[in-house]
């Protein structure tokens, strides 16, 4: 019986400003990145509710990543700076309760790194297929 | 150091409803059983002779009470509060969650409280009675010989590891009020860190998949109150008590610790009231522990008006991704 090939579900939270243009320039420049990639354009990275990255594992997502302007060069002054604290308690949660590591990033990407954009795209897309299926997020509370 | 006693907190509610400076009372009232102690709101002397209650099992913070019960309240409430309470006061204050003008703050002298599970353990089913002269607690139970239990055995969780004796709030005091404590409350939560993923995810999944989601914690915790709750459904009807989605269902604790991070003064509320007993603090202290490693320490409600550490900033903050190499180096 032949395997049917794994394909990863990628979320990435992209601001208007600065990494949904980064990927735009991916695009325009013809540089590859994985079509996993899910792309959802916020207003900033701060837009993005803690929720939303939950919500997203549990409706199947394998990994998410948020991509906003580099701190200190946020369209709105200080988002990203909110960004950061906020991921990294999340993020630092999620290791805590056994989620595995890789599958949350938060990545600045300026509106011209589009090469950046797409390597880090290839990267964590990478590793997330290496770590295979998310179950755990999706299934927490599951009973035995 | 005196030992205080319920008749100590009747007669200054006494004195006070009875010079007019209170109208209301916030207290423990008496249950079935002596361990049965829950919060009760008293409007006169008879009431509070009647069911008024202190002793080791007058565990529930009372602050919270204060949001709803000073709403509509003409005049003052008069509220016991033991040293844990007092930062949750402080930090409803804080979030302008009740008028100060209106509450009459007593701190009380707290001796630890004692857990009725860890009683339970020891001395079986049956309790009728539980007594405390002050190092030990004489258990009466309906099968057994009466038996004598060091307090210090059955304390609760959070008194075990009590991170403060000092009242930060308070108009009047009854007793002594001691010094924040240098204690080990985050010993459980390195203990955790250091287990690998698969251990961690394996312990979490064996505690939380005995959550009923009676909401309980939600319910009892200070710092959750909220008018409008995300984990009400709005459209079931009974809306306390109903996850609008299985999202909510299963990720309902990392969702609620979320919310309280940085605002949680470590009670130990959602733990004590827990039916099924699952460690809940743990979530909240491991936000605590990250955040006070992370950007610097922080005791929420430790002061009236202190910025909480989620809604502000520095120029130098850790990335994100650096709190994983930074677990590595612990492992």
């Amino acid at each position: 019986m032949q395997m049917k090939e794994y394909k990863p579900l990628i979320v990435a939270f992209c601001c208007n400003w600065c990494s949904y243009a980064g990927a735009d320039l991916a695009g325009n420049n013809r540089l590859n990145y994985p079509a996993e990639v899910k792309i959802i354009r916020v207003p900033c990275s701060c837009r993005v509710n803690p929720m939303f990255i939950l919500r997203a594992f549990q409706r199947g997502a394998d990994g998410v990543i948020i991509c906003g302007c580099h701190p200190g060069d946020c369209h709105y002054t200080s988002g990203n700076y909110f960004t950061r604290r906020r991921m990294a308690a999340l993020f630092s949660m999620l290791d805590f309760l056994g989620i595995e590591k890789e599958r949350t990033r938060v990545e600045w990407v300026s509106a011209a790194e589009g090469a950046k954009f797409a390597a880090t795209m290839n990267d964590f897309v990478e590793k997330v297929v290496s770590l295979g299926e998310n179950k755990r997020l999706e299934d927490l509370r599951c009973k035995r | 150091m005196q030992k205080i006693t319920k008749e100590m907190l009747i007669d200054k509610a006494t004195e006070l409803l009875n010079n007019g400076t209170v109208s209301l009372v916030l207290g423990w009232k008496k249950g079935e059983y002596d361990y049965d102690v829950t919060p009760g709101v008293f409007e006169s002397v008879e009431e509070l002779k009647k069911d008024f209650v202190f002793g080791d099992f007058s565990a529930a913070n009372l602050s919270k009470y204060l949001v709803k019960k000073t709403e509509k309240l003409e005049g003052k409430i008069l509220v016991f509060l033991k040293p844990c309470d007092t930062y949750s006061f402080n930090q409803l204050l804080t979030e302008h969650r009740f008028d100060r003008e209106k509450v009459y703050a007593v701190g009380v002298q707290c001796d630890g409280m004692v857990d009725i599970e860890k009683v339970k353990k020891i001395a079986g089913d049956g309790i009728l009675s539980v007594d405390c002269n002050g190092e030990d607690i004489v258990v009466k139970t309906l099968y057994n010989d009466d038996m004598t239990i060091a307090k210090a055995d059955v304390l609760a969780e959070r008194c075990a590891n009590c991170k403060s004796k000092k009242h930060v709030a308070y108009d009047e005091l009854l007793g002594e009020s001691g010094e924040v404590i240098d204690s080990n409350r985050f010993d459980e939560v390195e203990k955790l860190e250091k287990m690998t993923a698969d251990e961690r995810f394996a312990f979490w999944q064996n505690e939380l998949s005995k959550c009923i989601r009676c909401n309980a914690c939600r319910d009892a915790c200070p710092a959750c109150t909220c008018e409008k709750c995300v984990f009400n459904n709005p459209n079931s009807g009974v809306e306390n008590k109903s996850p609008a989605n299985s999202f909510e269902e299963k990720l309902f604790h990392i969702i609620r610790a979320y919310h309280v991070a940085g605002r949680c003064t470590d009670c130990g509320e959602c733990s004590r009231v827990c039916p099924q007993n699952i460690p809940l603090h743990l979530l909240n202290r491991k936000f605590i522990k990250d955040i006070n490693e992370f950007y610097g320490e922080y005791q929420a409600g430790a002061e009236v008006g202190s910025r909480a550490p989620l809604v502000d900033y520095t120029l130098n903050d850790l990335e994100p991704g650096e709190v994983f190499d930074r677990g590595d180096e612990n492992a």
